[in-house]
């Protein structure tokens, strides 16, 4: 651009890893006063890319300029002194101390060599006061939201770097709400003329803030564009690479829905968790649960699923009603269950995608029937091929593989029980764009071969896209169920949306 | 093809062995003569497998609980306990299986106590195996109402110490025979995979259909057994059960002897082998530290500087050094790969 010195600039910068490529002349540059998206795959470079400028990689080639000076920070310390502060997805504050802590951890005001409480309790006011968060500093960050969290993470980014800012997936946990906050805080730091780097899966968000983009491909810089009349078409394919196909809406075969219902939910509830529900779900179908977060959408699949106890209604599989006290008598009525948070409910880190893929079925046969090497083996193969799981090998441990290669293994781990009843709860967040199509294909097409599925999800148009019946949670509450015609997001929106005066948003 | 694998992945265990078994050999050089006596053998290395027992048997309990995320601290205490249960039976006239049998079932008893605390209670396991590290010795004076109780007229029971089979003492032909039970078990079934999924993320073990609260409890089981077996060796060895001393300190061991094998604390992926191995390396130390005629003094503080050199080379940091140097040359090997590759 002719405009005055851009704040940062990347000229022709390269990495490679054990000789594989990570970045090939890469170019970016961020203006100050911008908010710039960096999109892409994931395994695009965005995080290279991101750890180069903060420090945390050294580039093979290429330079890095801040205000028309070559910079070569040796770490993230380092890149925060030269003004380059980052704040990630997972906040990375300590939880047990308090805001004004977290605030100045590790460069506490001094007097006579100790902290200087006071002072640092009055500059923690003062710096959140310019966020318009009016908060008690005095308490535990963890009282506080994860949205709220999120700005002091920004807060302590900004008073220690204050000229560039990343933000690597900063709304991925945060309800719509939470993410206008966060916006507003955004939009406040662009107005003082901080350049800002913005990662994000959601394209929504992307063109709500973002002033340019920069799509990145393969390691590669595909372009550089302003935001404003981009078309989203175009996006999607510059990140892909490919044409992305027409939304697939799925036909739903009118006899299903007369069919007896494989999986009866009667009065089923649990108090302070969700009300008593009733909802029938037949094979050959998926409903939908759509909601906000915190409206009961997780606590509802823990209940059918086994992990909490209900107390009020029941479960009838077939007709019978079961006993669903546990996830084993879950899957021993074939019933299966993809979380939301992979992390700490799904993955088994340390083991490798293999033992991942085998793992539940190996579970249902108990440790005296061992599944023999070579059936393991041939079952992670087949399922590798499959759902085309990305990896090198199938002995790597399943911890180094992306988001969407996790959650396809874990999808590959319930398929190997040859399940009944399947429930997915978020089963696209947080993956990149092509995983993301080929799970929601998996879907339809499981679907079509007569298995029943309960899904869970906040990507309202896909929900449509897949759903045979969408019902609509509000306040740990079921306030609609959608058929036919009616399957839309708008009229999600507005069961959601309808006499909200008395609940609690979050 | 098995053996190759176990070798490779060991290879810093084995060579601390090595190392100090060379060592062993320099300050007393008839270290490594074996010699047949009476039909059995004899020799400092003999020695080494006899005395290693107990920590061997218990370094094999604490191995799985270790792999849960989990952490033995009772076992010593065990010992004390089964070596009285073991005297006072068999002075009480009981015959030898009758005797064998009370104490491993005592053992059980322990270990279940231990796992269903864990398990069932959810208490942090360094807390709820504490309370009978702390308890088992006052249970263990009950039993032998405060004196050693000593069988020096029951050949039977001291022979599981001090006797010989197939020209080998007792206490290496149980010690090998429970680790190959013990290895076979957790290996050709499906336990071993169980055991680690839980040790790496016990939750999602649990939504994935694993039966979690009955593995722990059966890993404390396993533990207590193996603390069972070993007190009756330690009991049958001195011919009296000593409840102030019997397996004093040996968790400890137990514990160093499974972090020298390469099983984390943090649980996961866990070795038999290794922890075998770890015993052993702590065996030749004791060995090596009383053959070298140190004043006695000295011994607790040689043994905590050489593991300490042991745990050094073995750290995160010295292994990543290492890792680091072999990098160097595999990313040579990549890339000529690579241009290979294009050339094609």
């Amino acid at each position: 651009m002719a405009n005055a010195q851009p704040l940062l600039s990347v000229r022709g910068v390269s990495k490679a890893f054990l000789g594989v490529s990570a970045l090939e002349n890469v170019d970016f540059t961020l203006q100050a006063g911008e908010v710039h998206a960096l999109l892409g795959e994931n395994g695009a470079g965005k995080s290279t890319l991101i750890k180069i400028i903060t420090g945390a990689y050294r580039r093979d080639e290429g330079e890095v300029l801040l205000e028309g000076t070559p910079i070569h920070p040796r770490d993230v310390v380092d890149a925060q002194k030269l003004g380059i502060g980052t704040v990630y997805q997972e906040v990375n504050l300590l939880t047990n101390l308090t805001v004004a802590e977290n605030l100045f951890l590790g460069r506490q005001p001094k007097r006579f060599g100790l902290t200087d409480v006071r002072e640092m309790n009055r500059r923690s006011k003062a710096i959140l006061d310019t966020y318009g968060l009016d908060i008690d500093v005095t308490a535990p960050l963890a009282n506080f939201s994860v949205a709220i969290q999120q700005v002091v993470a920004i807060a302590r980014a900004v008073d220690i770097s204050g000229k560039v800012l990343v933000l690597d997936e900063p709304t991925a946990s945060l309800d719509a709400h939470e993410v206008e906050m966060l916006f507003a805080v955004v939009r406040q730091l662009r107005a003082r003329g901080m350049g800002i780097i913005f990662i994000s899966h959601f394209l929504d968000q992307v063109y709500e803030i973002a002033d340019s983009i920069t799509v990145l491909r393969n390691g590669r810089l595909i372009d550089t564009v302003p935001v404003a009349g981009l078309d989203r078409l175009k996006l999607v394919s510059m990140m892909l690479g490919r044409q992305l196909e027409a939304d697939i809406k799925r036909t739903i075969d009118p006899n299903t829905a007369q069919s007896e219902p494989l999986v009866s939910l009667r009065g089923l509830g649990k108090r302070g968790n969700i009300d008593p529900l009733d909802l029938d779900i037949r094979q050959g179908e998926v409903v939908g649960i759509a909601g906000l977060l915190g409206s009961g959408r997780t606590e509802t699949a823990q209940l059918v699923f086994g992990i909490e106890r209900a107390d009020s209604g029941t479960i009838s599989v077939a007709g019978t009603p079961v006993n669903m006290s546990s996830p084993r008598k879950a899957i021993a009525q074939g019933f299966a269950f993809c979380p939301e948070d992979r992390k700490t409910d799904g993955i088994v880190g340390d083991l490798s995608v293999r033992e991942n893929i085998i793992f539940a079925l190996q579970a249902q046969r108990g440790w005296m029937r061992p599944l023999s090497r070579s059936e393991q083996e041939a079952l992670a193969d087949r399922y590798i091929a499959a759902l085309d799981i990305r990896t090198s090998d199938r002995e790597k441990p399943i911890k180094f593989l992306s988001g969407g290669n996790q959650q396809k293994v874990l999808l590959a781990r319930w398929l190997a029980t040859n399940p009944r009843f399947l429930i997915l709860d978020e089963p696209t967040r947080g993956i990149d764009v092509g995983a993301h199509a080929e799970i929601i294909r998996l879907i339809i097409d499981l679907c079509e071969r007569g298995m029943a599925l309960l899904v869970i999800s906040s990507e309202l148009g896909e929900l449509v896209g897949y759903s045979s019946r969408i019902i609509v949670l509000r306040d740990r509450k079921m306030v609609s169920e959608l058929t036919g015609d009616e399957i839309s997001t708008d009229h999600i929106m507005k069961a959601i949306a309808s006499h909200d005066a008395t609940g609690e948003a979050a | 093809m098995a053996v190759p694998t176990i070798v490779r992945e060991r290879t810093p265990q084995l060579i601390v062995l090595v190392v100090i078994l060379a060592l062993n050999a320099i300050i007393s050089p008839g270290f490594f003569s074996i010699e047949i006596q009476n039909d059995r053998l004899y020799g400092s290395l003999i020695d080494v497998l006899n005395r290693g027992a107990p920590v061997t048997l218990l370094a094999i309990g604490m191995t799985l609980v270790i792999a849960t995320k989990g952490i033995d601290l009772s076992v010593g205490a065990v010992m004390a306990i089964v070596g009285a249960v073991a005297a006072s039976l068999i002075t009480s006239g009981y015959s030898l299986p009758a005797t064998l049998a009370g104490s491993l079932f005592v053992g059980l008893a322990c270990g279940l106590w231990n796992g269903a605390l864990v398990a069932l209670l959810d208490i942090q396991p360094i807390i709820a195996t504490l309370i009978l590290m702390v308890a088992g010795r006052g249970i263990a004076q009950l039993i032998t109402e405060g004196v050693i109780l000593t069988f020096n007229d029951k050949p039977e029971l001291i022979f599981v110490g001090s006797g010989s089979f197939l020209s080998l003492p007792m206490p290496v032909i149980i010690w090998v025979v429970v680790a190959i039970l013990a290895i076979l078990v957790v290996r050709r079934s499906a336990l071993g995979l169980l055991i680690e999924a839980i040790g790496v993320n016990r939750r999602a073990s649990t939504l994935s259909g694993v039966n979690s609260r009955v593995i722990l409890l059966a890993v404390y089981a396993v533990s207590g057994l193996c603390a069972a077996v070993a007190g009756v060796i330690a009991a049958a060895d001195i011919k009296g059960a000593d409840a102030n001393n019997a397996g004093l300190w040996l968790e400890m061991d137990a514990i160093l002897a499974v972090v020298i094998g390469g099983t984390s604390l943090l649980g996961g992926r866990f070795s038999l082998v290794g922890s075998l191995m770890g015993a052993m390396i702590i065996q030749s130390l004791n060995t090596g530290i009383l053959l070298a005629g140190f004043p006695p003094e000295f011994n607790l503080i040689i043994k905590a500087v050489i593991i300490l050199i042991i745990l050094i080379v073995q750290s995160p940091a010295s292994q990543a050094a290492m890792a680091g140097f072999r990098t160097n040359r595999h990313t040579v090997a990549v890339k000529t790969e690579n241009r290979e590759h294009a050339a094609r």
